[in-house]
């Protein structure tokens, strides 16, 4: 049973509608379960995704946030998940340059198709976030000594 | 040098190519060095001037400059062509009202760095080869270059002008000064000294906005940080997040196109070293999707608007450096 | 003030197991902004979406938040319900706490608390919803088809069929393709010339259809009901219009050595010429390369026999601008070049030929009048080796990786044909497997075997060497017999691969249409949507999409003008209300978004201001077509500022979200 003070993170994942949000759909349909930590938001594309909405995330609050998208070459809009490639290839290495655990933050490519992969993915995701514990960097980032 | 200039903006200015000359101007200290607009040959000979104090970048005031009628006449150092350049790019500068004019530099000083070596009663600074020789009201002192340099100068990563009307003085080379070293020993570190690092500088932090006001990629029309609808507005800290993250979005909104000159960091009044950044941003840039220089020619499309289908996975972060 | 109402279904047991939907709608009841909360056992049912109507009448809703089943599956549905009393149906929200949530949660009180933190960022996100209206764009009721094959000519009589103006551009003198030059057709052998020559002549004689041959796509503008496109018409030195077809000029003009493309340069054309006598339009070109009036200025025959006086020589190039609603690719393909195999020694004797060569050889209109001759000596071949898959299924990076698809049948049909008229010819067909699905197909194959009795081999040819008395030496080797062959052949038949046209991937450029890595053009849909491309208004027929042989290629044509037709019959287009919109008033003009945009949607367009000193100032900003925009929301990051948002999708909502799940 779980235990009443057992850490349970608070988890983002941004998917995208055409392929990773219909992945989520199918993980359900399937009854493949993972872990009420995670709440989805849905985004047209992965490519929609601003850092900002990242940042935001960890500033209220969140543990960890995941990003999912079409696998490259498929998006539904041909090329946005390959910008999102790099936005977040940036930006998570520049949180991992300040210091901030970088597996809180995470790019899974998920196909409509993969509900079994959205699960796995998610069950890893929180297991990571969950042995990392509370986000305190990013909060703490700017707090006076 | 500075006669030189002189004597060009004053004939620039005689025959009509440009109605007014952008360049600088002492303050209350010879140091204090501020981008002043001169109409006349009056105002240059009184109050132009160009010494090792001159590091302001003057290309971002290009941008309110060139909506005015006229054209104006610019003296840009060689790193100051490049951040000129991407205002180009970037569709911000009217080029057909601007007349550059590039100037070489030897490097940039301060009146703060010679100050933390000890100089008071600063009035003047000359440039003797490998030396300044700082005029104060004590005497002349000598430093050498290599120990007042400001740290962009130490990594000057170019004495070449990518852009310019006509050239005083010789044109350089791009260098390679190892301007990545910083960058590389912090991601020597581990994640919790880097940390540490980073919360020590970070939370010297007053939010004054200085670096946001004199680089020349954060020329928005209207900043994120001002806008109410960005959803991270606020100007005062009323909320944390904005503090936090502030730099972190700055970073992220000039990446790809800055340029590197090194403005934000000479302007902080708390000396974070905030141009390591940018520099991290770079550096990842050039190592994972080949190198890339703004600003070193005009129209090039920017890393971040930009992709190849083999680009490598964000997951690269947990592999890199094994840590 | 908004007065946000909140649906909460059970889908019968499906969520209310294990969520306690009372527990949800009771806890969202006192969000603020929440006038009206309740759940119904399924709210998808007419009863269900009647609550929600009476709900939005008696309350006076601003704002509706469902908690079901996937948006996917019934946000259209719930968005038709409230719009049907008024309110926008893009001020309506769905909470997806069926398969996000009851479907893999077992434990209810889990699954409860996870459905009201779901609801709650649906709630923070409706209250920033603002009305949206799908736009519209007027569409021009008429189609262009690139390319007048065999795919084109169909896909332009179904256009016209319909009522509907469509226009043919075509890059050679006539219109009729590849099939032009093949002699028969599998699996029916009916002759090629006979069933495409009369569609050829529908074309020329349908008031609906306008023919540009001899003529080019230079520049395509626009999008989707509303294409500007530039057809550059080739000078041809011969006015189209005064052009009896008479053939006068072709056989009075001196330049008799001028390779005919039309029998791949195995004879002679002139070098004002008509490329066959059923050629659609019926008109004489000069070949500049060729003609001696135009490269030196002496001659002028043709211009002196012509009674028509449709000569020329002055003739310019000449761009036609044309306005057209959907645009059909129709680029078709070629057979690969074949000097690369070395093995199959191609470039050594004139006596290995290509497929196509071959089909020449036995059409009556060819070189030799239809008699199966070599073209080394014009002696009748007693032994033919037909090789298949020369550069098809290649990924030694030589050829190419795929199947050719058409190479089974059409060498079936050659080995068939070449057996029934001359029966004292081996004939031996070498092939890795023989692919013949299809209706008839194997049948037709089987034949070839069986009652025609022409040596299939299973294995690859390693080597063909030209001998110096006339003879090629084919190696190979039998896999099923494990034996080495040595054939002493008098004709080697190569079935080379295809690949599409040399022009497809400029104009893919020009037409924002997407291609794989072999330039054929990618459909929307490798399954559903296959006759379109991704890019709106575009769409695709025959081989231009893949390799195709005739009967796929009338069918995908056919398909393709139904698609055009489904297009060209609506007076308006609605379009995705969710596009991005730039405030300009923050825009810098720095073209990042117009960059990353995938669709060309945005422009930049230099506009005046009123500055706050009451000056005016001109600014260059962005400017969103939102008949073009998908909504994928790519510029919106791109921005630095910020000023390019997207409607439905904007920054503010998707913070609130962020903030609402957080907020616990």
């Amino acid at each position: 049973m779980s235990n009443v003070n057992e850490f349970k993170p608070k988890i983002v994942a941004f998917c995208c509608n055409w392929c990773s949000y219909a992945g989520a759909d199918l993980a359900g349909t399937n009854r493949l379960s993972y872990p009420a930590d995670v709440k989805i938001i849905r985004v047209p594309c992965s490519c929609r995704v601003n850092p900002m909405f990242i940042l935001r995330a960890f500033q209220r609050g969140a543990d960890g946030v995941i990003l999912c998208g079409c696998h490259p070459g498929d998006c539904h809009y041909t090329t946005g998940n390959y910008y999102a490639r790099r936005r977040m290839t940036l930006l998570f290495s520049m949180l991992d340059f300040l210091g901030i655990e970088k597996e809180r933050t995470r790019v899974e490519w998920v196909s409509a198709a993969e509900g079994a992969k959205f699960a796995a993915t998610m069950n890893d995701f929180v297991a990571t976030v969950t042995a990392l514990g509370e986000n305190k960097r990013l909060e703490d980032l700017r707090c006076k000594e | 040098m500075q006669g030189m200039m002189l004597n060009r903006a004053k004939e620039l200015l005689g025959n009509g190519t440009v109605n007014r000359v952008l360049g600088w101007q002492a303050g209350e200290f010879v140091y204090d060095i501020t981008p002043a607009i001169f109409e006349s040959a009056e105002e240059l000979d009184a109050n132009f001037v160009y010494n090792a104090f001159c590091g302001n970048n003057l290309s971002k005031y290009l941008i309110k400059e060139t909506l005015k009628d006229g054209k104006v006449l610019v003296f840009l150092k060689p790193c100051d062509t490049y951040s000129f350049n991407q205002l180009l790019t970037e569709h911000r500068i009217d080029r057909e009202k601007v007349y550059v004019i590039g100037i070489p530099c030897d490097g940039k000083t301060s009146g703060e760095v010679l100050k933390s070596k000890g100089m008071t009663g600063i009035t003047g600074i000359r440039e003797e080869g490998e030396e300044f020789v700082v005029e104060t009201i004590y005497g002349d002192e000598k430093i050498a270059k290599a120990d007042a340099l400001e740290e962009r100068c130490l990594t000057c990563k170019s004495k070449k002008h990518v852009a310019y009307d006509e050239l005083i003085g010789e044109d350089g080379e791009v260098l390679d000064s190892h301007r990545f070293d910083m960058v590389a020993q912090l991601e020597a570190m581990t994640p919790d000294e880097r940390f540490a690092f980073w919360r020590s500088q970070l939370s010297k932090c007053i939010r004054c906005n200085a670096c946001r006001n004199v680089c020349p990629a954060c020329s928005c029309e209207k900043c994120v940080f001002d806008n109410p609808n960005s959803g991270i507005s606020q100007k005062a800290a009323a909320d944390s997040f904005e503090e936090n993250m502030f730099h972190i979005i700055r970073a992220f909104h000039v990446a790809g196109r800055c340029t590197d000159c090194g403005e934000c960091s000479r302007v902080c009044p708390q000396n974070i070293p905030l141009h390591l950044l940018n520099r991290k941003f770079i550096k990842d840039i050039n190592e994972l999707y080949g190198d890339y220089q703004a600003g070193a020619e005009v129209g090039t499309r920017a890393p971040l608007t930009n992709f190849t289908k083999g680009d490598v996975e964000p997951s690269i972060v947990y592999h890199r450096e094994g840590k | 003030m908004q007065k946000i109402g909140v649906f909460v279904c059970w889908c019968g047991s499906n969520i209310a197991q294990t969520v306690d939907v009372q527990a949800v709608s009771d806890a969202l009841a006192k969000e603020p902004g929440v006038v009206y909360s309740t759940n119904y056992q399924y709210m998808c049912s007419e009863a269900g979406q009647n609550l929600i109507k009476d709900a939005v009448k008696e309350y006076g809703l601003t704002g509706v938040v469902i908690c079901s089943c996937s948006p996917r599956m019934h946000e259209a549905t719930f968005r038709k319900a409230v719009a049907s009393v008024g309110l926008n149906p893009y001020m309506l929200e769905v909470a997806n706490i069926r398969e996000q949530c009851s479907w893999i949660h077992k434990d209810k009180a889990v699954g409860t608390e996870k459905a009201i933190i779901m609801g709650r960022a649906a709630i923070a996100k409706v209250m920033l919803n603002t009305p949206l209206q799908a736009g519209e764009s007027p569409v021009t009721k008429r189609a262009l088809v690139i390319g007048g094959g065999i795919a084109g000519i169909q896909t332009a009589l179904d256009i016209a069929e319909a009522g509907f103006d469509v226009d043919i551009v075509e890059k050679n003198p006539t219109i009729g393709g590849k099939m032009t030059q093949i002699d028969k057709t599998f699996p029916t052998l009916d002759c090629a010339a006979c069933i495409l020559t009369p569609k050829m002549v529908d074309c020329a004689q349908n008031e609906k259809i306008h023919i540009y041959s001899y003529s080019e796509v230079a520049e395509v503008k626009g999008f989707v009901g509303n294409f500007s496109v530039k057809i550059n018409k080739k000078a041809r030195y011969v006015d189209e219009n005064k052009c009896t077809g008479c053939g006068e000029c072709t056989t009075k003009c001196p330049m008799k050595n001028v390779p005919n493309e039309f029998n791949l340069g195995m004879d002679n054309r002139r070098a004002i010429y008509i490329p066959f006598a059923q050629a659609v339009p019926k008109v004489a070109t000069i070949d500049p390369n060729y003609c001696n009036m135009l490269k030196n200025g002496k001659c002028g025959l043709c211009a002196k026999v012509c009674g028509a006086g449709a000569i020329d020589y002055k003739q310019k190039d000449q761009i036609v601008e044309e306005k057209y609603g959907a645009i059909v690719v129709a680029t078709g393909y070629n057979p690969i070049k074949l000097d690369k195999f070395d093995e199959f020694g191609y470039s050594l004797s004139k006596d290995v030929i290509s497929s196509l060569e071959f089909e020449r050889l036995t059409n009556a209109a060819g070189p030799t009048s239809g008699t199966l001759l070599r073209p080394s000596d014009g002696k009748h071949p007693h032994t033919i080796v037909f090789v298949q898959c020369v550069g098809s299924r290649d990924t030694s990076g030589c050829g190419k990786p795929y199947c050719s698809k058409i190479c089974c049948m059409y060498t079936a049909k050659h080995a068939m044909l070449t057996r029934e008229k001359y029966p004292d010819t081996d004939v031996y067909v070498f092939y890795i497997d023989v692919r013949s699905p299809g209706k008839n197909y194997d049948e037709f194959y089987r034949r070839a075997v069986e009652q025609y009795g022409v040596h299939y081999i299973k294995g690859m040819v390693g080597k063909v060497a030209p001998r110096a008395d006339g003879k090629i030496l084919v190696q190979a080797s039998d896999l099923l017999a494990g034996d080495q062959l040595h054939i002493e052949a008098d004709l080697v038949v190569l079935a080379a691969a295809i690949e599409p046209d040399k022009t497809a991937r400029p104009l893919a450029t020009m037409l924002t249409a997407s291609m794989d890595t072999n330039d054929f053009f990618t459909e929307a849909h490798a399954k559903l949507r296959p006759v379109e491309s991704p890019t709106a208004g575009i769409f695709l027929s025959g081989a231009c999409q893949g390799p195709k042989d005739i009967p796929d290629t009338v069918s995908q044509a056919s398909a393709a003008a139904a698609k055009v037709i489904g297009l060209l019959v609506k007076d308006k287009l609605t379009t995705n209300p969710c596009t991005a919109q730039p405030n300009e008033m923050m825009c810098n003009g720095c073209s990042s978004c117009e960059k990353v945009c995938p669709y060309g949607a945005i422009t930049y367009v230099d506009k005046e201001f009123r500055m706050p000193d009451r000056t005016t100032r001109v600014r260059r900003v962005a400017s969103v077509n939102p008949a073009v925009c998908q909504g994928c929301g790519a510029c919106t990051v791109a921005c630095p500022s910020g000023a390019m948002d997207l409607k439905g999708f904007s920054n503010s909502q998707i913070m609130a979200e962020v903030d609402a799940i957080c907020q616990m």
